[in-house]
């Protein structure tokens, strides 16, 4: 097996592991970014709506309102000091985004422009203030490139179609991982000082999904398996408005342009769930409130949609209705959301411009992930122990900033601010420590585990598992759920592990670009991943956020203001799950200030 | 509907299919809404997994999956049936190695790409107030268009020029340079438009105007490639996209 040795080795290069890798280089480390796509392929490169940052460029704003509505958004399972941390970091980070090229809209006076977006307020819950800093509906993308651009700059080294396959731990500090070269299907060893994930998130454990086909986990699959435990997994958000059956994402932004959902009696029916944030409340409020709709008979033609319009008249006609003299017109909607319009009209055949969107929830990010502290480090108890060595950083990881619920705009946030926290923490440490060893068997186990794959010469195409965990998962462990739909999900999923281990056909028998053998292995993440899910969601016994029980409606501050962390033991045909709620939620900001103590939460 | 695929393939470690050959496959139920990547997804499921492609976000923005569809460019993910037929032909992208079936070897590409300085220069200090650059809304907007860039290749690959000469830096790095050479920020102009006025650089071009059409984020490809020549026969960007093209888009915004 061929070994590297660098420093840093970050894996993954959306904007958290480019963040990092910046952070990390500038700060004098030997920095190598690992990743199985083309950094510029990666998922961060799809987000649209914008970064939130209390800029105040158009409106009055202040880091601690933003870090109230981080707080409340998450229905207060969010540690506070890490809320506030991404506030505050929010401002420097997105300036110094600027500062690196970024092209973000401008305001007329030449600053950053920034738009309204769901949940985010004024003075504690006052008004819906403009904080999300955009480019176009392609914020993302331009976040993605910027970084990747400066990297080049700074002759970072990248080894990009590399998948990691597995995390090396010696005596207790994290030293590697082994990934396989995609276009050879050869082992490497990359040696490491400091080793960060951020290798994204697993939406694609759900049927209907924003998530690239390349969401599938493998980070978090991957520590579990060696022992690290995963925090709140139970929190995983369903984005309101998903284009029907296909999940594409609609960018929340259609509605902070003033875009209104629509049932089947045409009536905005927000009105009557969040009176006051309406379209705008928290992305879960107005996912259930879709299901109830639906559930009521008030879908589309009868079905599970309803409508996402954006229309200038109709935009219009409701500005007028609440005195707002803002007034929009085609080319305005051509303008600000031209990836939307263009999306409608290749995937539906439907303009915006001239007929309502069909929509319907869609499975789009995981609250949850690898536990780690402020400064990125992984932590592993309630304790907040350090793995000495192993980084986590932007949607795999769980800070937890989000708590029960992320709000728009804020993992994007996520991942500069904590990118960059990690990667300048990593440059220091790795000054401070010297080399652990490899082990002597470095990479024989998951060597041996892909041969095992790839000689499967069962019955079963990986795909068929991969659809039936994907109903299974959207059915039973999706916007609503009750302990028997969890149980009921659980069964079929040790099935499906069962199936997986003894049962599956691979194809593909050669080395290079084996995308079979790949694909094979990554449902093995999501089958973990998915179950995981189900039983830390089966565990908490109350509504919160992103997990709605229909047994358990009510949101239960005396027992459940705790993180929940799964611990995995065992081997991978009979795993042992151990469930521990010690952690408390960070409550720092609570003690001084009243505002931030939990309380109903009201749109 | 009832579709025949034609996909070109190339396998280099089974003797036999170690030479590009031709390979059909035929599915039912095939839906005119369909997008053609769920289409060879099927096929790789279902029928052969030794299939191979590259491909991530399933909507046409991270630019993966770029193939040559009845003749023409595209991503196979914002391509629907309903707009191919019921024969559809399909083969991987001209001009760079194929590595397996429908891969590429991407590294000459980003080569280039990198090789025309895409990234932010500007060493001024930074405003005093800790704030952001200021740029005004018609400066922004001038280099708008080439900001949509996803790296996908379809451009280049389209290009006869490129075709004939893998050394021409193609459009797709052009655009990328116009990006930074009309940024109004930026400070690099001058060296890029060297860079571009070498020999393997922008002159390559003959205005066939083939990679326009070719890409999937809708950029004024070829436009940008001549606002780039306009700079180099000027020896600067100002003044080349006229306030007046873009006003209008502005006001509108
Ligand atoms: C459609 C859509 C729109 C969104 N819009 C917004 C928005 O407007 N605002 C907002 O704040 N958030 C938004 N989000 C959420 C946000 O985009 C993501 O949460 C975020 O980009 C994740 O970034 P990341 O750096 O953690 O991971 P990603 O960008 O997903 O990158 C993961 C990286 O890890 C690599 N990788 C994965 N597995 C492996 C492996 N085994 N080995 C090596 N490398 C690996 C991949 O190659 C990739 O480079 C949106 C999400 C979606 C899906
Ligand atoms: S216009 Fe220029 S770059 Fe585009 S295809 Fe023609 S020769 Fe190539
Ligand atoms: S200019 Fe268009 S076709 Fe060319 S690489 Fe960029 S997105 Fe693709
Ligand atoms: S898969 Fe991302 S562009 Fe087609």
């Amino acid at each position: 097996m061929k070994i590297h040795k660098h420093e840093v080795i970050i894996v993954g290069a959306g904007g958290a592991g480019l963040m990092a890798a910046l952070y990390a280089s500038r700060g004098g480390a030997d920095v190598a970014v690992v990743s199985k796509l083309y950094p510029t392929r990666s998922h961060t490169g799809t987000a649209q709506g914008g970064i939130g940052a209390a800029l105040g460029n158009l409106d009055e704003d202040q880091p601690i309102y933003h870090a109230y509505d981080t707080v409340k958004g998450g229905d207060y399972l969010a540690d506070q000091n890490a809320a506030l941390v991404l506030a505050e970091g929010a401002v420097e980070a997105v300036i110094e985004l600027e500062h690196m090229g970024l092209p973000f809209d401008r305001t007329p006076d030449g600053r950053i422009s920034q738009r309204r977006f769901g949940g985010h307020t004024r003075e504690f819950g006052k008004e819906l203030v403009r904080r999300a800093c955009h480019a176009a509906d392609r914020t993302g993308h331009m976040i993605l490139q910027t970084l990747y651009q400066n990297c080049i700059k700074r002759n970072v080294n990248f080894f990009d179609e590399f998948q990691v396959v597995d995390t090396i731990i010696n005596d207790g500090v994290c030293v590697g991982v082994v990934a396989i070269q995609i276009g050879t299907g050869e082992f490497h060893i990359f040696h490491g000082k400091a080793v960060m994930f951020a290798s994204g998130g697993w939406g694609r454990c759900w049927s209907v999904s924003s998530n690239a086909h390349s969401m599938t986990g493998d980070g978090a699959a991957a520590v579990l398996r060696r022992g690290v435990p995963l925090q709140d997994m139970e929190f995983f958000q369903f984005h309101p408005t998903g284009i029907y059956k296909m999940g594409i994402l609609i960018t929340e932004g259609v509605r902070g342009e003033g875009g209104v959902l629509i049932n089947n009696k045409g009536e905005r029916f927000m009105e009557k769930y969040a009176p006051s944030a309406k379209d705008l409340a928290s992305r879960d409020v107005v996912s259930r409130a879709i299901y109830d709709e639906v559930k009521k008979g008030n879908g589309i033609k009868g079905k599970d949609y309803v409508y996402l319009d954006v229309r200038p008249e109709t935009v219009n006609r409701f500005f007028a209705e609440e005195g707002r003299k803002e007034r929009i017109d085609a080319a305005y909607v051509e303008k600000k959301l031209p990836d939307i319009l263009d999306f409608c009209r290749t995937y539906l055949g439907v303009d915006p411009v001239k007929e309502p969107m069909p929509i319907q929830p869609t499975a789009h990010y995981a609250m949850g992930g690898i536990p780690t502290n402020v400064d990125a480090q992984v932590v592993i108890d309630e304790n907040w122990t350090v793995l000495p060595g192993m980084y986590a950083a932007g949607e795999t990881a769980c800070v937890s900033c989000h708590g029960a619920n992320r709000l728009g705009t804020n993992s994007l946030v996520d991942l500069i601010v904590f990118g960059r926290r990690g990667g300048m923490h990593m440059a220091d440490y790795v000054k401070g420590v010297d080399w652990t060893p490899l082990p002597a068997d470095a990479g024989h186990e998951i060597e041996s585990e892909f041969k095992r794959i790839r000689s499967s010469r069962g019955k079963m195409k990986p795909y068929q598992l991969r659809a039936k965990m994907q109903e299974v998962m959207m059915e039973n462990v999706g916007v609503y759920r009750t302990e028997k739909t969890m149980t009921e999900a659980i069964n079929v999923l040790r099935e499906l592990r069962h199936e997986f281990r003894t049962n599956i056909a691979i194809d593909d028998q050669g080395y290079k670009f084996n995308t079979d053998l790949m694909e094979a292995w990554e449902l093995g993440n999501l089958l973990e991943l998915a179950e995981v899910t189900a039983l830390s969601a089966r565990n908490r016994t109350e509504s919160r956020g992103g997990h709605s029980r229909d047994d358990y409606p009510k949101r239960d501050d005396e027992n459940w203001l705790v993180h929940t962390l799964v611990c995995r033991a065992g081997t991978d045909d009979d795993p042992q799950y151990t469930i521990n709620t010690a952690k408390k939620v960070d409550m720092s900001l609570a003690e001084t200030d009243e505002r931030f103590r939990p309380k109903v939460r009201a749109y | 509907m009832k579709v025949t695929f034609k996909i070109k393939r190339y396998n280099p470690e089974i003797p036999g299919k170690d030479k590009p050959y031709w390979e059909e496959f035929t599915l039912d139920n095939v839906e005119p809404t369909d997008r053609l990547l769920e289409m060879l997804h099927r096929i790789k499921w279902e029928q052969d997994g030794t299939l191979t492609l590259r491909r991530s976000c399933a909507h046409g923005v991270c630019g993966s999956d770029a193939m040559r569809i009845n003749g023409v460019n595209h991503l196979a993910c914002k391509v629907l049936m309903q707009d191919l037929g019921s024969k559809v032909t399909i083969e991987p992208i001209l001009g760079l190695p194929v590595l397996k079936d429908l891969v590429v070897d991407m590294e000459p590409f980003f080569d280039h790409y990198k090789h025309v300085m895409p990234f932010f220069v500007n060493d001024t200090p930074l405003p005093a107030d800790g704030r952001e650059r200021r740029q005004s809304q018609f400066d922004r907007e001038a280099f708008d268009d080439t900001t949509k860039c996803i790296l996908c290749a379809c451009c280049t690959t389209s290009c006869p020029s490129y075709w004939a000469n893998g050394k021409y830096v193609g459009p797709a790095a052009i655009v990328n340079a116009h990006r930074f050479i009309f940024d109004t920020r930026d400070q690099a102009a001058k060296e890029r438009l060297e860079i571009l006025s070498e020999p393997q650089g922008v002159w390559r071009c003959r205005t066939i105007y083939n990679c326009t059409p070719a890409c999937p984020r809708d950029i004024q490809v070829t436009k940008a490639i001549s606002e780039v020549k306009l700079a180099i026969r000027k020896g600067s960007p100002e003044g080349i996209i006229k306030v007046t093209e873009i006003v209008e888009r502005v006001v509108n915004a």
